[in-house]
């Protein structure tokens, strides 16, 4: 034996251990239910529990807040931070989740009521279903027909710009491509950068994806490519991308290295004349500035389509297949739909407006109210990349793909032959 | 040579306790490792049925993956640039040191403090430095250049990021092998003639075995493992793949590709497997002459 002995096992022990994750993360339970017994004494009415993502301050109080007003039974919430609840959504919902869960709206739901892991709610949307629009019903229904999702708060994406700026420079809402194209020139000329624009974090750039398809292409076609049934050689896609590469020179550059919201201070300092992004962006400005802060619809470019298509993200709940008091969750749900609960968290939350069309809109700010209109006047709502398609395709392919393409705009071709291949090793 | 008779309790206490460590062993380290070669010839997601698809994952790894490649030439890179330039910078500046300069404590601790940081926290820093927008480089060399959002320069700055905290590390472990080299030897080299650099060399550089030994494992660990500065910098995308961060992103994560990404944690695992092995059959060799 040499004394060096020990750093070799050690060596060994390291690179087995480090080996070994992968199968211990897929085994290991679901580390979000450990729950702490409480509410002593509530066998009577019945406990609900809720799994919430709401681990930011003011989403978390506005829950509270709702939750306070339901009375059929005792809630408990279990409130995991926003990422890691989203991450470990698969264990949780297959050990034992709570028995209402927050969750997205979309294909995002659809996954998981695919494979049973949700409870079919559609005798809780026979009653709540006068309260919403067919969009957001839509939004709700699994690939079956039936409804597994209650819409609770959303937030719309547009091209947020100061009005103050926009004024002194003489700027207007452009509602069309070219006229885009020439206000973003002649913002170049005034010693603007044009577009605010980040990507550092993967995701942003999937909205000006998801808008620019939509335009060009129409809603079907985004939902459908999607949903793994399109081509991504074909034509149409490329065009989107031509399109986009055509304002890439309007584009914030070294947008990989910088954040949403640097991006977003630029829109506020205004160093950049405007920003496609979702209307949380005014968490970057100064809480006296954002009244100055206003948006248009992203403009016209394929006549046929117009403008009747944005992405809205919808937030809301979900019951779980696995759910103990399926009553409780049910009528917490209702709860959670009614136009009162909504607006309680609306006012807490200016990021958000609520999902009900029986919403009572006059304490929205000024904004909120512009974005209630914009959704009102679109004929779909697409849920955004990430929960319009499957995790897996959004995360592991599109993020590195478009980040590619903002890279190197001019190398379209081959990325779209790479990102077709991985579709079909994915959704096969 | 006398065997010796062992009595039932000795053989009772020695089973079990042997029996302890195998089965420890065999439950954290080995299970886990068979079970992640066993996933990875699945397309399982956490919720499906396990089905057996051979060796597709790795095909698919291979042909239609783009980060894999990155990954996989990122991590040869970070190998290399701390096996051959962090390494011997550290070497040098512990030989410095050991020269007993005026305040030699002082940039002792200057270059060992980086070391007491973890890699995420390098990572922040790295962020405060490199940023196109508010970063110090380019706020004091007027440049705008992006250095963490270009790919093809992000992996080099964030290296020197690394190498930062690694300098320290390998400085200090050199630098307590140094003093504990006879001045004896040394001195008999300076009677037989021997230059500075000969000296070095051939006399003291070889007394170090030892230690070289220990800094090498040190440095093919930290290569291989490397993971928090990148994922504290950018998610480990554009330009800053690693083979750890592509596992940790298909099987963590909404994604749950866990075949997959268990078929990248297999190629990391022959990967150190290759050095380990390398390595311990070396080590039996000596033991044997």
């Amino acid at each position: 034996m040499t004394p060096r002995l020990p750093i070799t096992r050690r060596s060994m022990l390291l690179g087995a251990a480090a080996f070994g994750v992968p199968a211990i993360l897929a085994g290991c339970g679901n580390p979000n239910t450990q729950n702490t017994q409480g509410a002593s004494g509530s066998a009577a009415r019945g406990t609900v529990t809720i799994g919430s993502n709401a681990s930011d301050e003011i989403p978390k109080k506005s829950l509270e807040t709702v939750v306070k007003a339901f009375t059929q039974a005792d809630v408990r919430i279990n409130t995991v931070d926003h990422n890691t609840f989203q991450e470990n959504i698969n264990r949780y919902l297959k050990g034992t989740p709570d028995d209402v869960f927050t969750w997205f709206a979309g294909y995002r739901m659809q996954f998981f009521a695919e494979q049973g892991l949700a409870t079919d709610i559609s005798d809780v949307w026979q009653e709540i279903g006068g309260d919403y629009t067919p969009a957001f019903k839509a939004a709700s229904t699994g690939s079956d027909g039936k409804q597994y999702f209650v819409p609770f708060t959303y937030y719309p994406w547009a091209v947020f710009y100061r009005r103050s700026l926009w004024e002194e420079k003489g700027y207007v809402p452009p509602t069309t491509l070219d006229e885009f194209t020439a206000l973003a020139r002649k913002m170049k000329a005034d010693g603007l950068v044009p577009l605010a624009f980040a990507d550092k974090d993967g995701w942003p750039a999937m909205g000006t994806f998801d808008i620019l398809n939509m335009r060009t292409n129409g809603y079907d076609f985004h939902i459908s490519l999607m949903a793994g049934k399109e081509s991504w050689t074909d034509p149409k896609v490329k065009q989107v991308f031509d399109t986009w590469r055509g304002l890439m020179e309007f584009h914030q550059p070294a947008a990989l290295g910088r954040t949403w919201q640097e991006a977003g201070q630029s829109l506020a300092q205004k160093k950049t004349g405007m920003y496609l992004l979702g209307m949380f962006v005014a968490q970057q400005f100064p809480e006296a500035e954002r009244d100055d802060l206003d948006f248009f619809t992203f403009p016209e470019i394929n006549p046929r389509f117009g403008t009747d298509s944005i992405d809205a993200p919808i937030d809301g709940y979900m019951i779980s297949a696995k759910a103990k008091n399926v009553d409780g969750a049910k009528a917490l749900l209702k709860h959670l739909a009614q136009a009162s609960s909504q607006n309680a968290a609306t006012k807490l939350d200016p990021g958000t407006l609520a999902s009900s069309s029986k919403a009572d809109t006059s304490g929205y700010s000024a904004l909120q109210k512009r974005g209630a209109e914009l959704v009102s006047q679109a004929t779909h709502i697409a849920q955004f990349l990430d929960r319009d398609t499957r995790p897996d395709f959004a995360s592991t392919v599109m993020i590195p793909a478009l980040q590619r393409f903002v890279g190197e705009p001019d190398d379209i071709d081959p990325l779209l032959k790479d990102i077709e291949a991985q579709k079909a090793n994915i959704f096969r | 040579m006398i065997t010796r008779r062992y009595s039932r309790r000795d053989l009772a206490v020695l089973g079990f306790g042997l029996g302890a460590a195998v089965l420890v062993n065999l439950a954290l380290i080995w299970g886990p490792t068979l079970a992640s070669v066993a996933l990875s010839g699945t397309d399982w997601n956490g919720i499906s049925e396990l089905r057996w698809i051979g060796t597709r994952n790795y095909g698919d790894l291979a042909e239609e993956y783009p980060p894999f490649w990155s990954a996989v030439r990122n991590n040869v890179l970070w190998l290399a640039f701390l096996g051959l330039v962090a390494t011997p910078f550290g070497l040098f500046c512990a030989v410095l040191l050991d020269r007993r300069l005026r305040l030699s404590r002082v940039y002792q601790s200057a270059l060992y403090m980086p070391v007491v940081l973890s890699l995420a926290v390098v990572g922040f820093i790295a962020q405060l430095v490199y940023s196109s927008d508010y970063g110090v480089l380019n706020a004091v060399t007027g440049l705008t250049t992006d250095w963490l959002g270009d790919s093809s320069i992000n992996i080099w700055v964030v290296m020197v990021a690394a190498a930062w905290r690694h300098v320290g590390y390998v400085m200090i472990i050199y630098l307590a092998g140094l003093k504990a080299v006879d001045p004896a030897l040394k001195e008999a080299a300076a009677i037989d003639g021997a230059s500075e650099a000969q000296t070095f060399f051939r006399v003291v550089f070889p007394t170090l075995r030892p230690i070289n030994v220990i800094v090498l494992v040190i440095t093919v660990i930290e290569a291989l493992r490397a993971f928090d500065i990148v994922y504290a910098i950018n998610k480990g995308r554009n330009g800053l793949e690693l083979l750890s961060v592509l596992v940790t992103e298909n099987i963590v994560g909404e994604a749950s590709r866990i075949g997959f990404g268990s078929a990248i944690a297999v190629i990391l695992l022959v990967i150190s497997m290759a050095f380990i092995v390398t390595y311990l059959s070396q080590l039996f060799k000596e033991d044997r002459r």
